[in-house]
């Protein structure tokens, strides 16, 4: 019945989908709608799933003392104070607390913004290491490889207006549109067909690893 | 004044993220963590504004008793919080997948994989894939629709893994692995453009927005 | 160690000095640079140029601060050009700490044009579900949109009045860090034929060129290259064209690292092989 229950549930809802897309009159793109905003319901329930977790590894290390146990305290310690920030600013713009101009905005625009940005940016540094390290011409295809990046990088952004660089960012751009999208389509046609096959699998139940 | 403390701690946050580039420090550690921390915190009020208010909370509020059954579904999927009770997380979960794989399937093939081999069902003979548009048809001609062609049946070819890639098939594997390395490259190509960028847009938040107003405070 | 075990060999800490100066250097000392105009930006530009006055445009926001950077540009540049054409702007969300980042980018360009809230330009801000909201929005966009970011209900907007759904949309500009361009192309356009362009950042810009390929996208809009282009499409120089000369010169840097690399590795590779025979 633990099983039973949940498969038979996957099983009514996909079908209830697939059918309403053949059939979108009433009451079946009614029954769509309904599934539809159930979904989004129950995935923001899934968000405070994570948080907690999250919090409660972090108090876990401060409570053995393990190593680092001060970062985590921190990293609680701002946890509750953005909290309670975030309060202040539900109550001051009555339950809109990302209201531009409270003090949740604030936050986010010189904290979450920078942080974030300068996290993503360290990977400057790292794919330019990488790049030197690693990329070695030692066969045709790494070859190959090599000649499409630098075709790319420079095509797409010339240092100096002249007929090389132009030359070169028309032929980026053919390189683009034919080879490249060749390739990316044939990607492309393998992922959707795989994610079509996984689907049918889970909606007659013989994939049932989401039941972990 | 508020933009000015502002500035300054955004500032200190990103110059200390930038410190792991000499080596890993506690002031790195530091930044890491209230990073985590901060937009733990953020992620609360944003799942609060954006969908509970006005998916949840609103509607109970003007009697759309409906949604009460998602509201408990979306309670019994905080029962995985507690390992004896957590089977009956499956129920909403089971809906979540089964209502995702609905849309998968049919979307999936209505606007994927159907107007993909669509596309590359070109003629070989006679006017390329055009674009309308004047700067991309100067390369055009007859051969591009063969590159499409043979580029993506080579690929799908060379992921076809449930026969042995010898004689024909392994052939046509052999030149779907040059096309895929052509756009493995490419996608380096602008990966790189993609990270550099990131780069600038801190260095001029840093010099712009920080320095520059911090130079001028000092010599007016 | 030899001059070839040291090119193969150069510290880390040194390339990311490099890279840093390459960077800052033209920042600081304004070098100008160069713009190339792809052609798929310029298809984006005209599928946007060639929309009537009056027409209604999303936009939606599907990236973070971390993507700031490349998009911030690129969106400002195109609602530039929707509120010279005077086209009806909403603004929108499938991700949702993109939506404050947004709503400052939508401000700030309408205060430089006579548009009016409600009038020329609306912001519905974000509601989960991604694909269910696309489905949603193609029937009544009041079925997932009652109300907009300040929670005035939509009824009470007057460019809302006529706008419903799709059908009355001119174009969607998508604004991609992720795979949300793959869902608006799989449910709006595969379901309702809705137009789009597509602005993404450079790491997914490659993954886009299939759709506009089969023709599933009106134009594609590439990373701060893409942005600097659409500015200069626009006329209206600003952050992407300033950085681009950063942007070449990195890259130039990048790839001489490469050579060095290369040249390192297999003038040692020789070096061994001489050694093996010799002995």
């Amino acid at each position: 019945m633990k099983r039973q229950i949940p498969l038979l549930l996957t099983f009514l809802t996909g079908v209830a989908i697939i059918i309403s897309f053949f059939i979108p009159h009433k009451p079946f793109n009614q029954v769509q709608d309904t599934l539809l905003d159930w979904f989004i319901i129950i995935s923001g329930f899934a968000l405070l799933l994570g948080i907690y977790s999250l919090l409660r590894k972090h108090i876990i290390h401060i409570q053995k003392k393990d190593a680092g146990w001060g970062y985590s305290l921190i990293l609680n310690s701002f946890f509750v104070g953005v909290f309670i920030v975030g309060i202040i600013s539900a109550v001051q713009f009555k339950g809109m607390s990302l209201t531009p101009g409270s003090s949740l905005y604030y936050v986010y625009d010189y904290m979450v913004i920078p942080l974030s940005a300068t996290m993503f940016s360290l990977l400057a540094f790292f794919i330019a290491s990488a790049a030197y390290r690693a990329f070695r011409a030692r066969k045709l295809n790494a070859t190959l490889l090599l000649i499409a990046a630098v075709v790319v990088m420079l095509g797409r952004v010339p240092i100096v207006d002249n007929a090389f660089f132009k030359f070169l960012g028309q032929f980026s751009d053919w390189f683009m549109l034919i080879p490249q999208m060749a390739a990316k389509r044939g990607i492309l046609i393998g992922i959707a067909l795989g994610s079509f096959a996984m689907s049918l699998r889970i909606i007659l139940g013989i994939e049932r690893t989401y039941l972990q | 004044m508020g933009h000015i403390l502002g500035v300054w701690i955004a500032a200190g946050l990103t110059l200390m993220i930038f410190s792991f580039l000499y080596k890993d420090n506690p002031f790195y550690k530091f930044a890491e963590h209230v990073y985590v921390g901060v937009s733990a915190a953020y992620a609360c009020f944003y799942t609060w504004d954006y969908f509970l208010m006005p998916k949840l909370i609103n509607p109970l509020s003007q009697h759309h008793w409906l949604v009460i059954i998602p509201g408990i579904f979306g309670l019994m999927m905080l029962t995985r919080w507690f390992p004896r009770i957590a089977w009956v997380s499956r129920w909403p979960i089971s809906v979540s997948v089964g209502v995702g794989s609905g849309l998968a399937v049919v979307q999936g093939m209505q606007g994927l994989v159907i107007p993909q081999i669509k596309s590359t069902i070109l003629p070989v003979m006679g006017s390329s894939v055009t674009f309308n548009n004047l700067i991309t048809n100067l390369w055009s001609h007859p051969i591009n629709n063969l590159i499409i062609i043979v580029g993506t049946i080579a690929t799908i070819i060379y992921f076809y893994f449930s026969k042995e890639h010898k004689g024909i098939i392994g052939g046509t594997a052999k030149v779907g692995i040059i096309f895929i390395m052509v756009a493995f490259g490419a996608s380096f190509g602008y990966t790189v453009m993609a990270r550099i960028s990131l780069l600038i847009g801190r260095i001029s938040f840093l010099i712009n927005d920080w320095l520059v107003p911090l130079f001028h405070s000092f010599t007016h | 160690m030899n001059i070839w075990e040291k090119l193969s060999k150069i510290d880390r800490r040194i390339i990311y000095l490099l890279l840093a100066l390459v960077v800052i250097i033209p920042i600081v000392f304004k070098i100008p640079s160069t713009v190339a105009v792809s052609g798929p930006a310029r298809m984006a530009f005209d599928a946007v140029d060639n929309l009537p006055p009056g027409t209604p445009i999303i936009f939606s926001t599907d990236f973070d601060p971390a993507s700031m950077p490349e998009l911030r540009p690129m969106m400002t540049a195109m609602l530039r050009h929707a509120f010279k054409k005077r086209l009806k702007v909403i603004m929108m969300g499938h991700w949702p700490t993109g939506i404050p980042l947004s709503t400052l980018i939508l401000e700030e360009a309408a205060k430089e044009f006579e548009v009016e809230y409600g009038v020329d330009y609306v912001n519905i801000g974000y509601r989960p579900g991604a694909g269910a909201v696309m489905i949603q929005m193609g029937r009544e966009i009041r079925n997932v949109f009652n109300v907009d970011i300040e929670g005035t209900p939509l009824d009470s907007l007057p460019m809302m009045k006529t706008i419903h759904n799709y059908s009355d949309i001119g174009l969607v500009a998508c604004y991609e860090a992720g795979a949300m361009g793959d869902i608006w192309v799989q449910y709006a356009w595969g379901r309702f034929g809705v137009k789009i362009v597509m602005a993404t950042t450079a790491v997914v810009t490659p993954e886009c060129y299939p759709y506009l390929g089969a023709h599933q996208i009106e134009g594609l809009i590439g990373g701060m290259a893409g942005a600097a282009a659409y500015e200069k499409l626009v006329e209206h120089p600003d952050k992407a064209m300033i950085r681009m000369s950063s942007q070449a010169w990195a890259h130039i840097l990048i790839i001489v690292f490469i050579i060095i690399g290369n040249i390192g590795y297999f003038m040692m590779r020789r070096m061994e092989k001489t050694k093996t025979k010799g002995a």
